[in-house]
Order: structure tokens, then C-alpha cells, then sequence
């Protein structure tokens, strides 16, 4: 039996961002503290860009609790999100341009979200990367880790839990 | 006390990331705090919805949290998050202002407990709950 021949590189890169990008930009909070995706494959790294607006102490200085919270909470659902939809984004189902349009297939809801704070953000860009404990079909338990100049260093870390969308009803 | 008040209030909402989200001090002293926060589109975290994402309120319970510490009758001279974490019970309802309360229940020489509550206008049933543990530094 002749094997189908692969999918031209640039197809499979254009489709993978374009998904990536219609998933981040359609989310007001993640546009509104700049969090951006780097994608390897289906490795996602979230960036924060450093801002004088994510300050939470002016005197040392260091990012805000809340902002460091919100990046790895963002990171998590994202990269959930991803691995959820990563089939679909494959096949061709998932429609970049509806979900642009603010037609998202529903996201994962955060139950919980616990943050270890390790050292103090300092001002400068953050890095994080989420790992998926566990997806069930309702339940999804996230771990995901922060760093800023060295991979090995982070500044936080946090760990939540997810309510899955109940599946869509097929057309 | 009033004049503490507002000069906790000053330098809360000075603070640059507060500002950017639009938290406001309502109250704070002996070891209670209670902020909120507008609705803001910018802060929707699922756009089918209209709903504030988690991180949004995570950052106000967390400054919340860190006020409460400070305004304690044994406050420490500085404090910073050790470990926070955030229920969600429900999400908030579109529209609506943000309010949460926290209060540090125990001061120990080197860490700080507090909880948290949030709510929007219906205070029957609360948006999310928080625990965290702070540091006491410099006293």
C-alpha cells in the first residue's frame, strides 16, 4: 500500500500557528498583560514581556503576585487548552478564523490553582511552561513552572485543577 | 486610624499593577482588608462568556491578602507572598464590581495565615475563596 506522502512543512507550521495565535488573541486578559506563546512542535513556552504596569513592589523592584498568578494560570490553560484541542487542530476541524471571531470551542475552567512563590519576580521577561499531570474526560490536574534568566531557577511554580467542557455535540 | 486609612489607601493604589487593573482600598485595619475591583472588558478571560479570568482575581485577592498582613496590630515591616491558593466556586457575573475581604487570622515571629473571600453583588454565595501564607520580614 503507497504511503501518503507528508504534508508540506509550511502547511503543518501555518495551520499550528494559526490555531495557537486565534486561541491567545480571542483572550482579552492574555492581549491585556502581553503574554505571548513560543511553540516547538506541540511544546508551548508562555513569555511575559516585562512591563513598568506588572510591578507589584516599586521598591526592590518586582513583578505583582497577581501578575506572576495570572501568567501561570494563563500558561496552564493554554497549554490544556492546546493538548484538548490538538487533535482537531490536526484534522482540520478546529477553525482558526471562527475562533478569531470570538467563536472559541469552550475552554477549561480553573477549580483551584495554587502558586508557591520562589524568589521575587525580578524586571525583566518571565518564561513558563506547563506540564499536563492527568486529562480526564472531566477533570485535569496542571503543573506548571516559571523562570527568568535560568531554566533551572525558577521564581514560581503552581499547580490547578480543571473542569473539562462537556464535549460538543456533533453536527 | 482614618489618617492610616488613607495613607495605606495611597500607597495601595499607587502601586503600578493595582492601578492597571483598578483596585480599590475600601477598608483596612487590625489585620482585615477589603479591596474591589471594576468590571473591566479588558480583563475577560472567556470571551464567550464576558467572564473575568482567574488571574485577574488572583491578583486582587492577593494584594488583598498582603494589606491584611501589613494593617495587623503585630505587622511586620514588609511581607511577601509564600504560597497562595485560589478557589473558584463560581464565575462572576458579568458586569458586576468585584469585592473581596481578607483577613490574617495568625501571626507567627516568621509567617503570616490569612484567608480571603470574594464576592460580586450577590454576597450570598462567594466568587472564589484564598489561603495563603505570607512572610514576616523586618520587624
Amino acid at each position: 500500500m503507497a504511503r501518503k506522502r507528508p504534508e508540506p512543512v509550511e502547511v503543518v507550521k501555518a495551520r499550528r500557528e494559526n490555531a495557537l495565535s486565534a486561541l491567545v488573541e480571542a483572550v482579552p486578559f492574555i492581549q491585556f498583560l502581553g503574554v505571548e506563546f513560543d511553540r516547538r512542535g506541540d511544546e508551548l513556552t508562555g513569555v511575559l514581556p516585562f512591563r513598568d504596569d506588572l510591578i507589584g513592589n516599586p521598591l526592590l523592584p518586582a513583578l505583582h503576585g497577581g501578575v506572576v498568578a495570572s501568567f501561570l494560570e494563563i500558561t496552564s490553560i493554554v497549554t490544556l487548552s492546546w493538548h484538548y484541542l490538538w487533535e482537531d487542530i490536526e484534522s482540520g476541524a478546529f477553525d482558526p478564523v471562527k475562533a478569531a471571531g470570538g467563536q472559541l470551542p469552550r475552554l477549561p475552567k480553573t477549580i483551584d490553582f495554587t502558586v508557591d512563590y520562589l524568589r521575587s519576580g525580578l524586571p525583566r521577561d518571565g518564561y513558563a511552561r506547563a506540564t499536563v499531570s492527568r486529562a480526564g474526560r472531566r477533570y485535569a490536574s496542571v503543573h506548571v513552572e516559571a523562570w527568568q534568566d535560568h531554566r533551572h531557577k525558577l521564581f514560581a511554580q503552581a499547580t490547578g485543577h480543571f473542569l473539562m467542557p462537556p464535549p460538543e455535540p456533533s453536527e | 486610624m482614618a489618617n492610616r486609612t488613607q495613607l495605606a489607601k495611597q500607597f495601595i493604589e499607587a502601586i503600578p499593577h493595582a492601578q492597571a487593573l483598578g483596585m480599590v482600598l475600601d477598608d483596612i485595619g487590625d489585620g482585615t482588608a477589603t479591596f474591589s475591583m471594576p468590571y473591566d472588558a479588558r480583563l475577560v478571560g472567556d470571551p464567550a462568556t464576558g467572564v473575568i479570568h482567574g488571574g485577574a482575581v488572583s491578583a486582587l485577592m492577593d494584594t488583598c491578602c498582603g494589606a491584611a498582613v501589613m494593617s495587623h496590630p503585630d505587622a511586620p515591616g514588609g511581607t511577601a507572598t509564600i504560597d497562595l491558593r485560589i478557589d473558584y466556586m463560581r464565575a462572576a457575573q458579568p458586569g458586576q464590581r468585584i469585592v473581596t475581604t481578607a483577613i490574617c487570622h495568625r501571626m507567627t515571629r516568621s509567617v503570616a495565615f490569612v484567608r480571603a473571600t470574594a464576592w460580586d453583588d450577590d454576597r450570598d454565595r462567594p466568587v472564589a475563596t484564598a489561603t495563603g501564607a505570607f512572610t514576616v520580614e523586618g520587624r
